[in-house]
C-alpha cells in the first residue's frame, strides 16, 4: 500500500504536450506509472507519446477513467487548471508550478471546499510511490521501496533526506511534497492522517521550514491522533528574520516562525527531532529501533 | 514587493480612503513648495524609506513654518536613516512626504493579512494604535480582534461593524469604518496585495470627528506582478540590495549574510539546510543562494561571480542535489567559472542525484583542485575546516 497514488492510479497530464510534461511523463512511465493520456486545450483528438490528448479534463476522465492529474500548466493558469480537475472529479491533482499568485490559491482553496479532490502543491516536486507511480518532477531513481512515509515542504531537502535514509538501507512507502508556498493545497496534517491510515507505512518523516504555523499544528495532531512515530526536522536555523528564503512561504514573521521554535514545539509534543539536517537518516533509524520497526 | 508610504497613501486615496492632504518632494525647495500648496499652519515631514521605525529614528518631524519644512527636508534628504529595521548602514532618504498635521484624538491599528492558518484574508485590529502589533499581541492579546473573510462572499458590512465595535469605533464613526475597511479589502484583492497595514488609523479633527489613515504599509505578491502593471511601476529598486536585484535578473535567489563561507545550492530547502549545517559546525555562511532548476553553466558562473563579489568570502560550498538539474551541467559550469573568474578561494563540491557519476568524472578530469565531499555533513565539515585553515 501507499498514500494518494499507487500502481492502480490512472494518471493524466494537464499541459501534456509541453517540454517538462513530456519529459516527466516518459520518466513516470519508466517506473511503471499508468499514464492514460493528457489534456492540452486546442489539441484534443491528437495523440502524444502514443496516448490520447483531450481538450478538457472532463473529456479525459470520461474517456480514460483517470483519477490522478499531474498539472504542468504555467503559474498564471495553474489555479484554473486545478479547479478544472476538481470539477471533473479527479481524486488527486498535483501542481509543480512555482509562482502561483497567492490570491489564486485563496480562491482555489475556497472552490474545492466540500469537494473530494486532494490538491498537492504548488511549488512541489510532487508525489512518488516507488516502482508504482510518480506524479511530479523528482529524480525517481533515488526512491526505493520501504516502510517510511516522507512529507516535506522542500523538494531538494526531500531528496537529501531520502538519500540519507537510502544510505542506511531505509526505503519509503510514498513521498509527498506539499510545496514551499504560503498556501498549500494539502497541509502536513492531511498527509500525516493518510500515512497513519496506510498499513504499510510504519514511521513518518516530516520536513518543514521557517514560516507559518503548520508544522506545529501537525505535530500537535500527531501527538493526539497517531500511533506511528514521527521524525521531524525544520530548515532555517541560520535564516535571518523578515527575509524570504527562496520559497515564497519561507519567511520568519514572528518568533513562532523560527526553525528552533518549531523544533522545540515538535520535541515537546513527543516527536523525534533531528536538529541537524545531515542527521535526518540516523534519527529515523534510531526511532525505528526504539519502536521495534523492521529496517526495510 | 514593498512600496513607500506616499505610494500607499496615493493608492488608498484612489479607493476613496481618507488620507491627509499631502505631497511628495525630492528636494528642500520642492518640500517648501508642497507645504505652500497644501496649506495649513502645521505640517509633518516624513522620510520615505521602506523600513519601519522611522519615527523613533528621527525620520518624522512636525513643524509649524514653511521655512522649517524646508530646513527639515534638507536635513533628511540624502542622509542614511538608521532604524531598527534597516540594519546598521541604514537606508538613503531620497524623498520626503509632506502632509497637513492632523489633530489626533485616538489611534487604532488596522491590518489586512493573508492568514496561513485559515488560508484567507484576515482583518487584525486593535484599539492600541501606533504600537507594533506584535508587541500588543504579546502584552495584551485580549486587545486584538480578528475577522476572517470568505473569498467567495467578500467582506460583509456586519463583519466590519463587529471589528469597529470591538476596537471602540462607535456612533458616526462606525459607517466611516465600514466604508474604509471595505475599500481597503477591495484594493488588496484588486492589486494582489499580501499585506495592508494601517498604523495608525486615527480619529482626527475637532468637533467633526473623522477617521483618517495616518500611515500605511503595503506589500504585494511578486508572483502576481505580471498582471499588476501599476503596482510594478511603484517598485523602487534603490530600496533593494543591488546584488539581490542583479542575482534575480540571472534567475538566482541570493541573500547576503555576514559570514565568510559562500554557498551555492539548488533548491530553497537544501540551501537553508546547508546554511544550518555550516552554522551547526561552528561556521558562518556568507550568503543564501538558490540556483534553481535547470542550472546552465552560465547560471553557475554567474552564481560564483556574485558570491565572490563579497570580499569576506574565504571558500565556497557548492551543494547540488540534482532532480531536474544535472550534475554534469553543474560540473561544466564550475570549470567554466574557475577558468573565466580565476577563482582563488577553495571550492568544496558535493554532487548528488541526476548524472552524479558524469559530474564527478568531469570535475576529477579537469585538473582543477576541487575539494569533493561525499554528503551534506562532510561538505559542511570541510567548508568550516577550510576557513579555519
Amino acid at each position: 500500500m501507499s498514500v494518494f497514488v499507487n500502481k492502480n492510479s490512472k494518471v493524466i497530464f494537464q499541459g501534456f504536450t509541453g517540454e517538462h510534461a513530456t519529459f516527466h511523463a516518459e520518466d513516470a512511465m519508466k517506473i511503471g506509472t499508468n499514464v492514460v493520456g493528457g489534456v492540452t486545450p486546442g489539441k484534443g483528438g491528437t495523440t502524444h507519446l502514443g496516448l490520447p490528448v483531450f481538450d478538457t479534463v472532463a473529456e479525459a476522465v470520461a474517456a480514460t477513467g483517470a483519477d490522478v492529474s499531474a498539472v504542468f500548466v504555467p503559474p498564471p493558469f495553474s489555479a484554473d487548471a486545478l479547479m478544472e480537475a476538481v470539477d471533473a472529479g479527479i481524486k488527486v491533482a498535483v501542481t509543480i508550478a512555482d509562482g502561483v499568485p497567492v490570491h489564486d490559491m485563496i480562491r482555489l482553496q475556497r472552490y474545492r471546499t466540500g469537494k473530494n479532490t486532494i490538491i498537492v502543491g504548488p511549488n512541489t516536486p510532487g508525489i512518488i510511490t516507488p516502482s508504482e507511480c510518480k506524479v511530479g518532477i523528482m529524480p525517481s531513481h533515488i526512491y526505493k521501496k520501504g516502510n517510511i512515509g516522507i512529507v516535506s515542504r522542500s523538494g531538494t531537502l526531500n531528496y537529501e533526506a531520502t538519500e540519507q535514509m537510502a544510505a542506511l538501507g531505509l526505503g519509503i512507502t510514498t513521498s509527498v511534497g506539499i510545496g514551499g508556498d504560503p498556501i498549500n493545497g494539502t497541509d502536513f496534517m492531511t498527509v500525516l492522517r493518510a500515512f497513519e491510515a496506510d498499513p504499510e507505512t510504519e514511521i513518518v518523516v516530516m520536513i518543514g521550514e521557517i514560516g507559518g504555523p503548520q508544522e506545529v499544528a501537525a505535530a500537535r495532531w500527531a501527538k493526539e491522533n497517531m500511533k506511528k512515530p514521527v521524525v521531524g526536522f525544520v530548515a532555517g536555523i541560520a535564516a535571518p528574520t523578515g527575509r524570504r528564503m527562496g520559497h515564497a512561504g519561507a519567511i520568519i514573521s514572528n518568533e513562532d516562525d523560527t526553525a528552533s521554535a518549531k523544533m522545540d514545539a515538535m520535541e515537546a509534543l513527543g516527536l523525534y527531532v533531528s536538529r541537524n539536517p545531515a542527521h535526518i537518516g540516523q534519527t529515523v533509524l534510531r526511532a525505528m529501533k526504539e519502536n521495534g520497526i523492521a529496517v526495510k | 514587493m514593498n512600496i513607500h508610504e506616499y505610494q500607499a497613501k496615493e493608492l488608498l486615496k484612489s479607493y476613496g480612503v481618507p488620507v491627509p492632504v499631502g505631497g511628495v518632494a525630492y528636494s528642500d525647495q520642492q518640500a517648501a513648495q508642497v507645504a505652500e500648496e497644501i496649506g495649513g499652519n502645521k505640517w509633518v515631514v516624513k522620510a520615505q524609506i521602506h523600513a519601519g521605525g522611522r519615527g523613533k529614528a528621527g525620520g518624522v518631524k512636525v513643524v509649524d513654518s514653511i521655512a522649517e519644512v524646508q530646513k527639515t527636508a534638507d536635513a533628511m534628504i540624502g542622509t542614511h536613516l538608521v532604524t531598527h529595521q534597516t540594519g546598521p548602514e541604514g537606508s538613503i532618504v531620497q524623498r520626503v512626504w509632506i502632509e497637513q498635521a492632523s489633530d489626533i484624538k485616538k489611534e487604532f491599528y488596522l491590518g489586512f493579512v493573508i492568514d496561513r492558518g485559515s488560508q484567507r484574508i484576515t482583518i487584525i485590529a486593535s484599539s492600541e494604535g501606533g504600537m507594533e502589533i506584535e508587541e500588543v499581541a504579546k502584552a495584551t492579546p485580549e486587545k486584538i480582534v480578528k475577522e476572517v473573510i470568505d473569498p467567495a462572499i467578500g467582506l460583509l458590512d456586519f463583519q466590519c461593524r463587529k471589528v469597529a465595535t470591538a476596537i471602540g469605533l462607535k456612533g458616526k464613526l462606525m459607517p466611516q469604518a465600514v466604508k474604509l475597511m471595505k475599500s481597503i479589502y477591495r484594493c488588496m484583492r484588486d492589486k494582489d496585495a499580501l499585506q495592508a497595514e494601517i498604523n495608525p488609523l486615527a480619529i482626527v479633527g475637532n468637533g467633526d470627528d473623522k477617521l483618517m489613515v495616518l500611515d500605511a504599509k503595503f506589500s504585494f505578491d511578486d508572483n502576481a506582478l505580471y498582471r499588476q502593471k501599476a503596482v510594478t511601476e511603484m517598485r523602487d529598486l534603490a530600496e533593494e540590495d543591488p546584488k539581490e536585484v542583479e542575482a534575480s535578473g540571472h534567475g538566482l535567489n541570493y541573500i547576503a549574510l555576514d559570514g565568510n563561507i559562500g554557498c551555492i545550492v539548488n533548491g530553497a530547502g537544501l540551501a537553508m539546510a546547508s546554511l544550518d549545517a555550516i552554522t551547526l559546525h561552528g561556521g558562518r555562511p556568507a550568503n543564501f543562494l538558490d540556483v534553481g532548476g535547470g542550472a546552465s553553466p552560465e547560471k553557475v558562473t554567474n552564481a560564483c561571480r556574485i558570491v565572490l563579489e563579497d570580499p569576506n568570502v574565504k571558500c565556497i560550498l557548492v551543494n547540488i542535489f540534482a532532480g531536474i538539474n544535472r550534475c554534469d551541467w553543474i560540473a561544466k559550469g564550475l570549470i567554466q567559472a574557475c577558468n573565466s573568474l580565476q577563482i582563488k578561494v577553495p571550492l568544496i563540491v558535493r554532487l548528488a542525484g541526476t548524472n552524479v557519476e558524469e559530474g564527478r568524472k568531469i570535475l576529477a578530469e579537469s585538473g582543477l583542485s576541487f575539494i569533493t565531499a561525499e554528503n551534506l555533513d562532510d561538505a559542511a565539515t570541510k567548508a568550516v575546516e577550510t576557513v579555519r585553515g
